[in-house]
C-alpha cells in the first residue's frame, strides 16, 4: 500500500514535470500567460509530490518492510533508526530518488522568488529545470524503481513493481543491511551535501540557458543566481570536505584523499564551479568574459552529470561503487543531449556575448583571476584525462592501466602553488588598472612578515625545499590578508574617529563580499598547510606486537595494552584494542583503534584511534589480531604532521562562504514622488 | 701472456668474492623483512580486484596474500624492482600506480602538458592583444558614442542596472 502511494506519487510527478515543460514552452511560443502561470504551478507542485514518495520510502525502511527489494537491499532489523533513514541514499535507486527530491526542492523554491522584470526568463527556466528533473524521475520509474517488490517466478527471483506472470511475492524476514563503510556518522551528512551541491548547480544553469535562448546579453541571470551558485558551491565544498574526513576516519589508510575516480568525479564540477564563481566576478565588475562564464556554467552542470554517469553506471570502478546498474546508455544520451544543445545555443549566441571592455594591465584583478581560472581548468583537464585514460587505453590497446595518485599529485602540487601565489597578489590588486609599483608598495610589508615562513622551518631543521617554499607561500597569503584587514580598518578609524572594533565591523559590513573572499582564502591556505604537512612529512610503521609490546614512530611510542573482542546489540563483532601513546617516557593519551565486523552485511570496518593536535596526528589502525596467541596484534601507525589544519581551514572556508551567502538586508525603495504630509 | 694470466686470476678472484657476497647479502636482506619493508613496496602496487586501493591499505584476503608474496620474495632476496616486475608479468601494467612510460601510455603524460602549453600560449596571446588594444580603448572612451552601438534604450537599461548595482552593494 505505502509502496503504491510512493510509486504513484513518483509517476504523477513525472507527468506534472512533462506537463510543466509543455505548458511553459507553449505559453512562450503562443504568448499565452495563463500557460506559463500553469507551468509555474506545476513546478511548484513537484516538491510536495516527491516528498510523498520520499516519506513513503522512509516509512518502508523504518518499518522493516523487506518485501520491497530496495529496503531488503540496504536495511536490516538490527540497524538503528537513524541508519535506516540514511540508508535512503545507501543504494542506487534510493539515492536517485533522493537526488530528484532535492532537485525538486530547488526547482520549487525558484518559483517562489519575485520575478518582476525577469518575466521573459521564466518559461525557459521552468523548461530546463523540469527537463532535468524529469530525466532523473524517468531513471527511477523505468530503471531503478525503489518501490519494486521481490517475486519468485518459475525462472527465479525477480524484482518488479507489479506481479510478473506466475510470480509469488516474497516476504524476507530480514534485509542484507547497509554497506559497512556507510555506517559512519560522516556518511549521514556527506552524501546529502554532495548531492545538494550537484543539484543546486542546475538552477544557475537553467537561468544561463534561459538567458541564452532569449538572447539577453546582460548579467542579470548571474545576479539572480548568485546566491544559488554560492550555496551550490558551499554544498559541493562541504561534500568534498566531509568525504575527505570520512575517508580519514573510516577507510583506514591514514589519508584523506586517494585520487579515487569518484573523488575526482566530485572534484571536477567543484573545479569548474570555482572557476565559474571567479569568472563571474569579472563579468559583474567589468562586463568581460561573458562567453567564458557561459562555457563554465555549462561545463559545471555537465560535469555533475558526467561524474554521476562515470561512477553510478559502473563505467569506472572505485571504492564508491556501492551502486551500479544499467542506466548507462540513457544517462549518456541525456548528457550528450544537454551538452550538444547548450553548446549549440552558446555558439549561436557567441557573437552577441563579445565584451566591449578590454584588459588593460597584467596586474589588474581581472588578469590575475583569469590566470587562476586557467590553473583551475588545467587541473580539471588533467583530472578528466587521468580518469578517462584507463578506459581509453583499454579500448585502444586492450591493456588495462591504473592512473593513481602520483600522476595527479605531480600536477596538483604546482597548481596549488600557483594559486597560492595569486592569492598573495589578488587581494591587493585593483580592477582594470594596476601597476607593479602600486602592488609592490602594498606587498613589501607582508613580504617581510612572510619571511618568518621560511625562517621557522629552516630553524626547525627542514631541508625539503618544496615544503619550505610552500610554508613561505602560506605565510605570505596569511600576512597579505591580515594586513589588508588591518590597513582598511585603520583608514576607516582615522577618517571616522571610531574605535578599532566598530571600524572593523563597519569596514567588514560595507565590503562583505571582499572580506568573505578573504576569509575563504585564509581557509584555503590553512587547508594547504594541512595538505603540505601530510603530503611531505607523513611517516608510518607497521608491526605485530604482543601485549605490552611497543612501536616507535616520530617522537612517539605506542604501547599495546590489551585487546577485547565482543559482540554488540546492533549485531556487530568488535575487536577493540587499548593502546597508550607515550612521549618522553610519559603516557600522554589512550587510543582505541578497532575493527567492527557487521554480521548482516558480512563486511568489516576499520576505525582508527587518533590523537589529534595542532602539531600532528598520531593515527593507529588495528590491522590484524590473533585471539589465542602470544603474537598479539598487528598495528599500523601513521604520523601526520599538521593535518588538523586541513579540518580547521575547512571550517574557516565554510564560514567564509556562509558570510558571502548570507542574504543582504533589503533596502526599501521609496518612490520619489511619494506624498509627504505637510503640517499646515 | 703473463698479463693475461694475471687478469684472469683477478677476474676469478672477484667472481669468487661476488659469489661469496651475494647469498650473504640476500640472507641479510631476506632474513626478516619487516612489515614496513613489505608496505614500502605494497604502497606502489594496486591489485586488479580492489581497483584504486593501494595494496598496503587494502584489507581483502587477496591483498593479504599479495603482501605475503612480497614478503616471501623479499626474504628470498629479491629487489623492489624485481618484485614489481614479477607482479607486472603476472597481472599486467594495471598493478602499477602509474602507466609505465612507453608506447601508447606516453599519451597520459603528454596530453596534459600539451594542453597546459596550449593554455599558456592562448593566455599569453590574449594578454598581448588586450595590451595592444589599450590606447584604442582609451580613445574610444573620449569619442562620442556612435548611435549604432549605443541605442538610447541600452543606455537607459545600463543606467538602471548601474543604479540597482549601487543599491545592492548597500
Amino acid at each position: 500500500m505505502v509502496a503504491d502511494i510512493g510509486f504513484g506519487s513518483l509517476i504523477i510527478t513525472l507527468i506534472v514535470s512533462i506537463y510543466g515543460i509543455g505548458a511553459a514552452v507553449t505559453g512562450e511560443v503562443e504568448k499565452k500567460k495563463a500557460y506559463i502561470l500553469s507551468a509555474q504551478q506545476a513546478m511548484r507542485l513537484v516538491f510536495p509530490l516527491l516528498t510523498i514518495s520520499i516519506i513513503s520510502l522512509l516509512y518502508l525502511m523504518v518499518s522493516d518492510q523487506f518485501e520491497v527489494a530496495y529496503v531488503s537491499e540496504v536495511s536490516s532489523r538490527s540497524m538503528p533508526v537513524y541508519l535506516k533513514v540514511t540508508a535512503l541514499w545507501g543504494g542506487q535507486a534510493g539515492s536517485l530518488l533522493f537526488w530528484s527530491w532535492l532537485l525538486a526542492g530547488f526547482t520549487s523554491a525558484v518559483t517562489l522568488r519575485k520575478w518582476d522584470r525577469d518575466q521573459d526568463l521564466i518559461p525557459w527556466v521552468i523548461a530546463v529545470s523540469l527537463a532535468t528533473l524529469a530525466f532523473f524521475i524517468v531513471l527511477n520509474v523505468f530503471f531503478e524503481n525503489p518501490f519494486n517488490r521481490i517475486w519468485q517466478t518459475p525462472g527465479g527471483f525477480v524484482t518488479a513493481f507489479s506481479r510478473p506472470s506466475g510470480g509469488i511475492q516474497i516476504f524476507p524476514s530480514d534485509g542484507s543491511g547497509l554497506n559497512a563503510l556507510l555506517r559512519h556518522p560522516g556518511m549521514i551528512i556527506h552524501p546529502p551535501m554532495q548531492y545538494l551541491g550537484f543539484v543546486s548547480f542546475t538552477i544557475p544553469y537553467a537561468f544561463a540557458m534561459a538567458s541564452l535562448i532569449k538572447g539577453r546579453t546582460d548579467d542579470r541571470w548571474i545576479r539572480i543566481t548568485r546566491p544559488w551558485t554560492l550555496w551550490a558551491w558551499l554544498f559541493l565544498s562541504m561534500g568534498l570536505i566531509l568525504g575527505a574526513r570520512w575517508a580519514y576516519d573510516v577507510l583506514g589508510w591514514g589519508g584523506y584523499w586517494g585520487w579515487d575516480p569518484v573523488e575526482i568525479a566530485a572534484l571536477m564540477p567543484w573545479l569548474s564551479g570555482t572557476a565559474y564563481l571567479h569568472a563571474v566576478l569579472i563579468q559583474e565588475k567589468r562586463g568581460m568574459f561573458k562567453q567564458l562564464t557561459m562555457v563554465l556554467i555549462i561545463l559545471t552542470h555537465n560535469l555533475v552529470m558526467i561524474g554521476t554517469f562515470l561512477t553510478r553506471t559502473g563505467f569506472l570502478s572505485s571504492v564508491h561503487s556501492f551502486a551500479q546498474s544499467t542506466i548507462g546508455p540513457i544517462f549518456l544520451a541525456f548528457i550528450a543531449l544537454t551538452l550538444i544543445s547548450s553548446l549549440g545555443l552558446l555558439i549561436y549566441r557567441w557573437n552577441t556575448l563579445k565584451s566591449r571592455q578590454e584588459m588593460t594591465s597584467f596586474f589588474s584583478k581581472e588578469a590575475l583571476i583569469i590566470i587562476a581560472v586557467v590553473l583551475l581548468l588545467g587541473m580539471l583537464v588533467t583530472s578528466f584525462w587521468g580518469v578517462m585514460f584507463p578506459k581509453i587505453s583499454e579500448l585502444v590497446t586492450g591493456q588495462k592501466v591504473t592512473v593513481g595518485p602520483p600522476f595527479y599529485e605531480r600536477v596538483a602540487a604546482p597548481i596549488l602553488g600557483g594559486l597560492l601565489i595569486i592569492m598573495v597578489i589578488c587581494p591587493l590588486a585593483v580592477w582594470s588598472y594596476a601597476s607593479f609599483k602600486h602592488l609592490g608598495r602594498l606587498l613589501w610589508k607582508p613580504f617581510i612578515v612572510s619571511l618568518a615562513g621560511i625562517a621557522l622551518p629552516l630553524y626547525a631543521g627542514m631541508t625539503l625545499w618544496p615544503a619550505v617554499i610552500a610554508f613561505w607561500l602560506v605565510a605570505f597569503v596569511m600576512a597579505v590578508n591580515a594586513n589588508e584587514f588591518i590597513r582598511r580598518t585603520r583608514i576607516r578609524r582615522k577618517d571616522q574617529k571610531e574605535s578599532w572594533w566598530s571600524a572593523f565591523i563597519k569596514v567588514f559590513k560595507r565590503n562583505r563580499r571582499a572580506y568573505s573572499a578573504m576569509i575563504i582564502h585564509i581557509g584555503v591556505v590553512m587547508m594547504a598547510l594541512g595538505i603540505i604537512g601530510i603530503e611531505f612529512f607523513q611517516s608510518e610503521t607497521q608491526g605485530t606486537i604482543p601485549e605490552g609490546g611497543s612501536l616507535n614512530l616520530a617522537s612517539y611510542t605506542m604501547v599495546f595494552e590489551k585487546l577485547d573482542v565482543f559482540d554488540t546489540p546492533d549485531a556487530r563483532n568488535v575487536a577493540r584494542a587499548v593502546v597508550t601513546v607515550n612521549k618522553d617516557g610519559k603516557v600522554i593519551d589512550e587510543l582505541n583503534p578497532r575493527r567492527d565486523f557487521y554480521y548482516d552485511s558480512g563486511q568489516p570496518m576499520t576505525i582508527p584511534g587518533v590523537r589529534s593536535t595542532l602539531v600532528d596526528d598520531f593515527y593507529v589502525i588495528l590491522v590484524d589480531w590473533k585471539v589465542v596467541s602470544a603474537e598479539g596484534a598487528t598495528f599500523k601507525v601513521y604520523h601526520n604532521p599538521l593535518v588538523k589544519w586541513l579540518w580547521i581551514g575547512a571550517w574557516v572556508f565554510i564560514l567564509g562562504v556562509v558570510v558571502a551567502t548570507w542574504p543582504d538586508k533589503k533596502t526599501k525603495l521609496v518612490p520619489a514622488n511619494s506624498r509627504i504630509s505637510v503640517r499646515t | 701472456m703473463k698479463n693475461q694470466l694475471k687478469r684472469s686470476r683477478w677476474l676469478f678472484t672477484s667472481l669468487i668474492l661476488l659469489i661469496a657476497i651475494l647469498p650473504g647479502s640476500a640472507a641479510a636482506q631476506g632474513s626478516d623483512p619487516t612489515d614496513d619493508d613489505v608496505n614500502a613496496i605494497a604502497k606502489q602496487l594496486y591489485c586488479p580486484v580492489c581497483e584504486n586501493i593501494p595494496l598496503d591499505a587494502c584489507g581483502t584476503t587477496a591483498c593479504e596474500q599479495w603482501r605475503g608474496i612480497i614478503r616471501d620474495k623479499l626474504s628470498e632476496g629479491w629487489t623492489e624492482e624485481q618484485i614489481k616486475t614479477y607482479f607486472v608479468d603476472q597481472y599486467g601494467d594495471r598493478v602499477l600506480a602509474e602507466p609505465p612510460r612507453r608506447g601508447f601510455n606516453w599519451l597520459v603524460y603528454i596530453v596534459p602538458l600539451v594542453i597546459f602549453a596550449g593554455g599558456g600560449v592562448l593566455l599569453y596571446r590574449g594578454f598581448q592583444q588586450w595590451r595592444t588594444v589599450k590606447p584604442e580603448n582609451n580613445s574610444r572612451k573620449v569619442s562620442k558614442p556612435s548611435a549604432k552601438s549605443d541605442k538610447p534604450m541600452d543606455e537607459y537599461i545600463n543606467r538602471v542596472e548601474e543604479e540597482l548595482r549601487k543599491r545592492s552593494k548597500g
